[in-house]
């Protein structure tokens, strides 16, 4: 909100360094996001009038304009068109600078020259109006010649721009920002009283114009009808008749200017004047356009539609997909039914105050904060009043918002305007003050202070909330009870614990946070992280050990992306997505990590590993029942690893994935045949399962394990790796590795049991090695040999190491052979030959067993 | 017409041969041999030439559905022979990754394909050249828990996916309060339309960890976390917006706790994690979960708090919110206000790390480029 100093003085006599009172409103929570010094500069500006405009042949966006700046006719070309003879500008003449150093010179355009510059509101930077010439209103007495600060009153003024937080609507207008810096500043404040009883209509511009006897009152003139006081709790009508419209006195239309908004007319004008001083929005309707000169406020009907002041066509009375939309939409109609607006967010066109407007009914309302913000949610339609109503607008304040129109409409309304007598004003439950108690004790257990009592009312007394001690009960130790009464201005602040909560805030503000005392907590409880955060650290370590580096990729990946993964719909949807094409949560991390490496190899340095510890998602295999609240979403994390340097292949991610294992010390765990892994975006010849052992020993070679699959390992396929334009040297697929670990599963030590915490002895004799080799059918994997030979060499098998692979003729089809070093020691004497060949031949036994395997 | 060639049969006997190719190399002698320049076909085009007008018309008409017919034979089978030969060359490259020998340089390739080959190969080595680099987001996050655990604060995580209850509903946002607006938020296809969400903030963790906590009598309390996390905001990114992005969370509920506690943590935070000239301000804000609400500034890293650009002159940038837990937070999970208080504060990940290293555009942490990720 835009908050000019001079405006804020008409409530209290600030003073001093701008730049201070923007560092106050900071520290109050009004936060200045920018201050603007306006006005200045513009000490050579003159009033100038319009006396002619003539084209410019071979011109069509330029006009000559003559004007007469007091000492006879100056000609310029000008490029707006929002003016006419007659009409009153500012000139820069020749010479002159304007603020930001803009230097007028003497120029010719087409031929004709330009002895100066009328100027917009923008860049005499009064405004951001850049779209027309500043018009001054013609009936303030300014005269060509003029200076023209002297005739707009204007003085060097700055603006705040102050970001006012969602819960206080008091703050959201010039009078409630007065309010807090005063009450900080120590200063009075006050709002003007509008004095209601001042002279009738008939002396315009002296105040507010309320009729005498004579006049019609305001319920002889019209009616209001609320059918649906839920909705709308308080509704008040004024009328004001022998309106003329026209413009705004120059000092109104300059503040609404300075606060962001254009001028209007001086009923628009008026109207909005009220909503930036006081918060109160406000809406005038042209009396006559009413249908039956009257309105009726009520409940749209489902499915009703309205036009409105934007021109847009909206249906209204069904509740949105939106949560909490029940879909009631208040509808202010004219005394017929037809609507004429949606009640707080926005006019209809058909009764919009217009030039030959004479008689304005003034709406002053109170509508439901809840019903104003679904209702504007659902409408995609936010203006000034739903953005105030939707957060409170206060509704004892609505006679002081309708008296200032009527005195600031009155100013320029005419000589004829009159102000019926009377005020229709239909009520139903309105919130009043809230009351409650607050222990002085509990604000200072709140805030580690040592207030007292009377200190906190002194602190709350200066911005409008009443605090009365009712007990002193302990007072030696901070105990005092107070009584607080919170005017209806401040809506943020609830009954209760709650509130005592909220007063808690408002003592600490006006107070001052930067003088609050602060300390460091101590607990005797220690800070750690858990087991589980503790191995994902390490397990990032370890990838980085062997040279991958981390990613992170995108969570919201296309179809394509889903159908790359290899899993099937249905898919984890947002409904809402940022980009259309990107509306799914990833069901694996393939897309992005591949993705990645695409990428940098675009940039020539896909030579390359990486990895991304992350949430992988998958749609519930049991849909969620309707309104149901727990999220039934499987969410996984999981580490992945794409290997993609020179030379990589399967056995890198294995290669990755032993140290992985010997990192976690975890003992055994087995491979899972390649078709037993899911999805189709793993090689299906060159990957497997990583599994865990379960505690039921194996029989034999060739026996299945009961186990948990905690991932994968291998190469991606090549046919997704191919379409994907990663392609080697050779014009085929690249080589691409690839780990995938579920690590929830993975670093839960009961699924896969780490290797036994307690220390194993270590043997002080020597030990001795047999070479065994096998012919072992191609089903059988080479760890579950192994994991065969450990058991069977029990405990005096010190190691069991995988020397040798080979493939021919002399082994067969369908086997290779396979030889194992098997290193043997006891812990407690020096094996001798016959123990030796006792255990080679248990060995052998056991992988012979089942008849997959013969020695060699 | 005793000499027009045969076309069904010259048809069928190129259909014959074509179903007989296996290989790349027979489609490709079977498609000179049906279709070359001395295919019967081709012959009986060149013939055409000595028949009279009518009758050429009519024969060629025939000839040249029959070349459309092999063509279309062919290319099916080359595609299906190429299909093939790939899935063979797949199976043919099978593995079985356990066999992995450890000794570098003198592992030996074990690929079905090789089943012929008397010899052993080695395999490329499987020793990195160079040590990867964590994300810098992941570094920073670490710091980040590390500074707090030192504190002692434990670490607590929690979903991506939540419900409103979670992320609006106990943390005092109403459904339709217009403090949602606060936080754009992308809503799932789960359930009735916008109960469950991708989290906002890490908030919801406080939920779940005071709800834990007194789920047996107040056996959990007190409550001393961080809870670091991803979190989704429906904004378009830009040099420092991401729609994903990391929080870091803290709540305390204990006995006696103040914002005076808050105001001293998050100065001892920041001067631990920033450094020691670095310190922190509170001011007014507002927050539906806490009361009274701050939000914390802290001194501007890159001009050390004389003024410059980035600071906007005032020497001070903003980091995160922060306050007490508000009355309904408590209410909302069950527990008694007047027994314990608590606060609760976050702030970016992202953004800590933005400042610390003066990165100009955030769009570069997830953009994966290898020259950033090695930067740090």
């Amino acid at each position: 909100m835009r908050v000019p100093l001079s405006w804020l003085r008409d409530f209290a006599p600030f003073a001093g360094d701008p730049a201070d009172l923007a560092a106050t409103l900071d520290d109050l929570g009004l936060v200045v996001e920018e201050t603007e010094r306006v006005g200045e500069g513009l000490e050579d500006v003159v009033v100038a009038r319009v006396e002619e405009i003539t084209p410019i042949a071979g011109a069509d966006k330029i006009r000559r304009v003559v004007v007469d700046a007091g000492d006879g006719p100056v000609e310029v070309v000008c490029g707006a068109w929002n003016f006419a003879v007659g009409d009153l500008v500012p000139l820069a003449p020749v010479g002159a600078v304007l603020p930001g150093g803009f230097a007028i010179g003497r120029r010719k355009m087409k031929g004709v020259a330009s002895n100066g510059m009328l100027c917009s509101g923008r860049e005499l930077q009064l405004s951001d109006d850049g779209q027309g010439i500043l018009v001054l209103n013609p009936g303030e007495g300014a005269r060509p010649g003029q200076p023209f600060t002297e005739a707009m009153g204007i003085e060097p003024d700055v603006v705040f721009d102050i970001a006012v937080e969602a819960n206080r609507p008091d703050a959201w207008s010039i009078a409630g920002v007065a309010r807090d810096l005063a009450a900080r500043l120590g200063l009075p404040f006050a709002i003007p009283e509008v004095d209601r009883s001042a002279a009738p209509g008939a002396a315009a511009g002296a105040g507010v114009g309320e009729s005498g006897p004579a006049g019609a009152s305001v319920e002889s003139l019209t009616s209001v009808r609320v059918e649906d006081l839920e909705l709308c709790p308080r509704f008040t009508a004024r009328v004001i008749t022998g309106v003329v419209v026209g413009p705004s006195p120059n000092w109104l239309a300059d503040r609404l200017r300075l606060a962001g908004m254009r001028a209007i007319n001086n009923v628009v004008d008026a109207s909005n004047y009220v909503m930036l001083e006081l918060g109160q929005p406000t809406h005038p309707y042209d009396l006559d356009l009413l249908g039956g000169g009257g309105l009726l406020i009520r409940r749209a009907a489902a499915g009703e539609t309205i036009t409105t002041l934007d021109g847009v066509t909206r249906e209204l009375g069904r509740p949105g997909p939106g949560l909490g939309d029940t879909g009631e939409d208040c509808l202010i109609c004219d005394a017929e039914g037809t609507p004429v607006g949606i009640g707080g967010i926005m006019g209809g066109a058909s009764s919009e105050i217009g030039s030959g407007t004479t008689r304005v009914l003034l709406e002053t309302a109170y509508f439901d904060p809840m019903a104003i913000a679904r209702t504007s949610k659902r409408l995609a339609l936010r203006t000034e009043a739903s953005a105030r109503y939707e957060r409170g607008c206060d509704p004892a304040g609505i006679d002081r918002a309708a008296d200032r129109f009527c005195q600031l409409l009155a100013l320029t309304a005419g000589r004829d305007a009159v102000v019926a007598p009377g005020t229709i004003d239909v009520r139903g439950d309105v919130p009043g003050p809230v009351e409650l108690t607050v222990r002085t004790a509990r604000v200072n257990e709140l805030l580690g202070t040592g207030f007292i009592a009377s200190e906190i009312t002194s602190l709350l007394g200066p911005i409008g909330i009443a605090a009365v001690e009712v007990s002193s009960d302990g007072e030696a130790d901070g105990g005092g009870v107070l009584a607080v009464t919170v005017p209806t201005f401040r809506p943020d602040i609830r009954p209760a614990a709650m509130g005592e909560a909220d007063i808690t805030e408002e003592v600490a503000r006006t107070y001052g946070y930067a003088r609050l005392p602060r300390r460091m907590p101590a607990w005797p409880q220690p800070g750690r992280l858990t087991a589980y955060q503790r191995d994902r650290r390490s397990l990032k370590e370890m990838l980085c050990g062997f040279g991958a580096s981390e990613a992170w990729t995108t969570t919201f990946v296309s179809e394509f992306d889903q159908t790359m993964s290899g899993v099937a719909p249905p898919y984890i949807e947002v409904t809402n997505p940022l980009v259309e094409a990107e509306r799914f949560l990833r069901t694996s991390m393939v897309p992005g990590l591949v993705r990645a490496v695409i990428y940098n190899t675009e940039r020539r340095q896909g030579d390359l590993r990486l990895f991304e510890v992350g949430t992988v998602f998958h749609y519930p295999a049991t849909p969620p029942l309707a309104g149901g609240d727990a999220p039934a979403a499987e969410m996984s994390e999981r580490l992945c690893a794409v290997f993609c340097a020179v030379g990589d292949d399967a056995w890198t991610a294995v290669g990755a994935w032993r140290a992985v294992a010997e990192g976690l010390a975890i003992g055994d765990w087995d491979m899972a045949p390649a078709a037993g892994t899911p999805g189709a975006v793993l090689h299906g010849y060159r990957s497997a399962g990583l599994v865990s052992v379960g505690s039921t020993p194996p029989g034999g070679v060739g026996s299945a394990t009961g186990a948990t699959q905690f991932g994968v390992v291998g190469e991606l396929d090549p046919f997704i790796v191919g379409s994907l334009g990663l392609l080697g040297r050779d014009g085929r697929p690249r080589r691409v590795g690839w780990l995938d670990l579920d690590i929830g599963v993975l670093l839960d030590r009961h699924q896969v049991p780490r290797r036994p915490e307690l220390a194993q002895p270590i043997s002080r004799f020597p030990s001795s090695d047999i070479d065994l080799a096998f012919a072992v059918d191609d089903d059988v994997s080479a760890i579950t040999v192994e994991r065969v030979l450990r058991r069977a060499g029990g405990e005096e098998l010190e190691s069991v190491e995988l020397f040798d692979v080979f493939r021919g003729d002399v082994v067969g089809d369908g086997r290779r052979s396979l030889a194992y070093r098997l290193r043997f020691c006891s812990l407690d004497h020096t094996l001798n030959d016959a123990e030796l060949a006792e255990l080679r031949n248990r060995c052998i036994a056991a992988v012979e067993t089942g008849g997959k395997a013969t020695l060699r | 017409m005793s000499d027009a060639p045969d076309i069904q049969a010259l048809v069928a006997d190129a259909e014959t041969a074509i179903a007989a190719a296996r290989t790349t190399e027979d489609i490709t002698r079977v498609t000179t041999q049906v279709a070359g320049k001395k295919s019967p076909l081709s012959e009986a085009h060149r013939s055409l030439g000595k028949l009279d007008p009518e009758a050429r018309k009519q024969l060629g008409q025939r000839l040249h559905e029959a070349r459309t017919t092999i063509d279309g034979l062919l290319d099916r089978r080359r595609a299906e022979i190429q299909l093939a030969e790939m899935q063979a060359s797949m199976r043919s490259d099978l593995l079985d990754l356990s066999e992995f020998v450890p000794a570098p340089a003198t592992a030996t390739a074990n690929s079905a394909a090789a089943a012929t080959a008397t010899t052993t190969t080695t395999v490329a080595t499987t020793a990195p050249s160079l040590r990867g680099h964590l994300h810098l987001v992941s570094q920073t996050r670490d710091e980040l828990e590390d500074v707090f655990v030192g504190m002692g604060f434990e670490v607590a995580e929690g979903p991506d996916i939540e419900t409103d209850w979670y992320n609006f509903g106990a943390l005092n946002i109403p459904p339709a309060h217009p403090a949602r607006g606060m936080w754009d938020t992308f809503y799932l296809n789960l359930g009735a339309p916008e109960t469950t969400l991708l989290r906002t903030h890490t908030s919801p963790v406080q939920i779940h960890l005071m709800e834990a906590a007194v789920a047996d009598g107040d056996a959990g309390l007190p409550i001393h976390a961080v809870m670091p996390g991803r979190c989704y905001r429906r904004d378009t990114p830009d040099a420092s917006h991401l729609p994903v992005f990391h929080q870091i969370e803290g709540l305390v509920v204990d006995k006696g706790i103040s914002f005076a506690d808050l105001a001293g943590t998050i100065e001892v935070f920041t001067s631990a994690y920033f450094g020691p000239d670095i310190h922190s301000r509170l001011r007014p804000a507002y927050f539906p979960f806490t009361e009274p609400s701050a939000e914390f500034e802290v001194t501007c890293t890159i001009c050390r708090g004389s003024g410059c650009r980035t600071c906007s002159q005032t020497g001070w940038i903003e980091l995160g919110g922060c306050g007490m837990v508000d009355p309904a937070v408590f209410d909302a999970v069950g527990i008694d206000n007047d027994q314990w208080t608590g606060y609760a504060f976050g702030f970016g990940i992202d953004r800590c790390a933005q400042m610390r290293h003066q990165i100009a555009d955030m769009r570069a942490l997830n953009e994966n480029d290898i020259r950033f990720l090695r930067q740090f």
